[in-house]
């Protein structure tokens, strides 16, 4: 175990830590962002923007993760769209969470009663009024618990951008099996790691919770 | 308020709200078959027949809750837009109360009530708090604004429903069945609020199962069965002398309890 206290150990360690952070809040915002956007398609009377949002959905939700970065790694650049690997490796990690944003949300959403939707247009507010500040409030709550399983598997998706260049966790890993350090000290550091990480945002969770918890 | 509708009864010689050969169908039902219905500024018209009759359909599709196959809808002389922003605007115009209340459930009393004033009127917050205040006040609620809807009793919430519609000072109040879904206790507070807003000159559709608030606060009775407004009439001269015999079988089971 002490052999992440030997050498540089501990600086490619620590650089990795913080590279699936960056990597994993870059990838939680859009997804959250995109998710919502994407719900909000999936229920609007617009059958374009509907469809849309269904078709992201299929083929986001049902590829699996490291085809997508392939797709995004190699058939960008094809297309003369050029970023760092970490930008690559959030849009393929957003976009891919998002699918499953956009779906709890959806469920929360059908949870809210349909009178409230009824007396926000009843009152005069358009769509996204009715949307964002009546449904979607209240929907949020609701999906608090299965949206906090969607953010916890984020970040130990985020482990597949190592194979794509970007300098987090599992990349550290790699670099401490080539110099040979024994795989069980490497993999306890290593889940140490993404321990803390869904530790967190699990507890960010518990606090939104009960943050949120409303007399109703 | 009441400068508002004084104003407008003056200017008022055309009916606020025409329905015209209106009709309906969820599936193989024909749920409204041609509907022809004016309703004059300051009129209170209750609708009311069995259930299944389209007497609610007809309420909701006032404001489009319900879209129509058919025929057309005017208020104060502008037709029902579609779907988008404008028919957003000129539902601002027409409030309604639901049965089951449909409060806001994560906002307080008071901001139920202000919401519609600040997020469509665009009135300044403070102004739209006062608005709230008294309308609460007026409704008999204003000890409960920073309660939340939940904690109230179905009386309670359905007032500040009330209270909510006529924040957006509305040119009509639709009420599709206030009372239905109120303990028997409750009833009467709601009614008597109602019957108040009908006496401030406010222009009324209800839908009721309320024979007494009928005839006590109607200036029209609407008789509605299968889809068809099958007679209308003064509440006296209904509940006294119902000309069909579908009117008569309905409230010969409705008034002997």
């Amino acid at each position: 175990m002490g052999f992440l206290f030997e050498d540089d150990n501990f600086a490619l360690f620590r650089d990795g830590f913080l590279q699936t952070i960056e990597l994993s809040a870059l990838s939680a915002l859009l997804a959250l962002l995109l998710g919502t956007l994407l719900a909000a398609f999936r229920v609007s009377p617009v059958p374009v923007l509907r469809a849309f949002g269904t078709t992201w959905v299929t083929l986001f939700r049902n590829t699996p993760l490291t085809l997508l970065f392939f797709a995004v790694e190699f058939g960008l650049p094809a297309l003369d769209v050029h970023f760092s690997h970490l930008t690559f490796a959030v849009l393929a990690l957003g976009g891919y969470t998002a699918s499953f944003v956009c779906e709890v949300l959806r469920s929360g959403i059908n949870t809210v009663p349909l009178g409230q939707a009824e007396a926000a247009r009843s009152l005069g507010m358009t769509f996204g009024q009715t949307l964002t500040l009546v449904v979607l409030p209240q929907a949020a709550r609701t999906v608090l618990g299965p949206m906090s399983s969607v953010f916890i598997a984020l970040p130990r998706n985020s482990a597949i951008a190592g194979a794509f260049s970007v300098g987090e966790l599992y990349s550290a890993q790699q670099t401490f099996s080539e110099r040979g350090y024994s795989i069980f000290s490497i993999f306890f550091w290593v889940a140490c790691a993404y321990l803390v990480i869904s530790a967190t945002v699990a507890a960010l969770f518990r606090f939104l919770e009960t943050r949120l918890a409303v007399a109703r | 308020m009441t400068e508002d509708q004084a104003e407008v009864s003056t200017s008022a010689a055309a009916p606020l709200v025409v329905l015209k050969g209106v009709n309906k169908h969820y599936g193989a039902l024909h749920v409204l078959q041609d509907i022809d219905l004016q309703i004059a500024q300051g009129e209170v018209v209750v609708l009311i027949g069995p259930s299944g009759s389209g007497k609610s359909t007809l309420c909701r599709t006032i404001n489009r809750l319900e879209s129509v196959d058919s025929g057309t809808i005017t208020i104060d002389g502008r037709p029902l837009p579609a779907e988008g922003k404008e028919l957003a605007g000129l539902r601002a115009e027409v409030g309604m109360v639901f049965q089951s209340f449909n409060l806001f459930a994560h906002k307080t009393v008071l901001e139920n009530v202000v919401i519609g004033q600040v997020k469509v009127r665009k009135i300044a917050r403070p102004q739209a708090e006062k608005t709230a205040r008294e309308l609460l006040e007026r409704v008999g609620v204003g000890a409960q604004a920073d309660k939340y809807p939940a904690q109230l009793s179905g009386g309670q919430q359905q007032r500040v429903a009330i209270a909510r519609a006529l924040a957006m000072k509305p040119k009509v109040m639709l009420f599709d069945e206030p009372t239905s879904a109120l303990d028997p206790e409750m009833v009467n507070e709601v009614l008597e609020v109602m019957r108040q807003l009908a006496a401030d000159g406010m222009t009324m559709v209800v839908v009721t199962h309320e024979m007494g608030f009928a005839r006590s606060a109607a200036n029209r009775v609407l008789f509605m069965a299968d889809g068809k407004i099958v007679e209308e009439n003064t509440p006296d001269a209904f509940f006294t002398a119902p000309r069909s015999e579908r009117a008569k079988d309905f409230l010969s089971k409705i008034l002997h309890h």
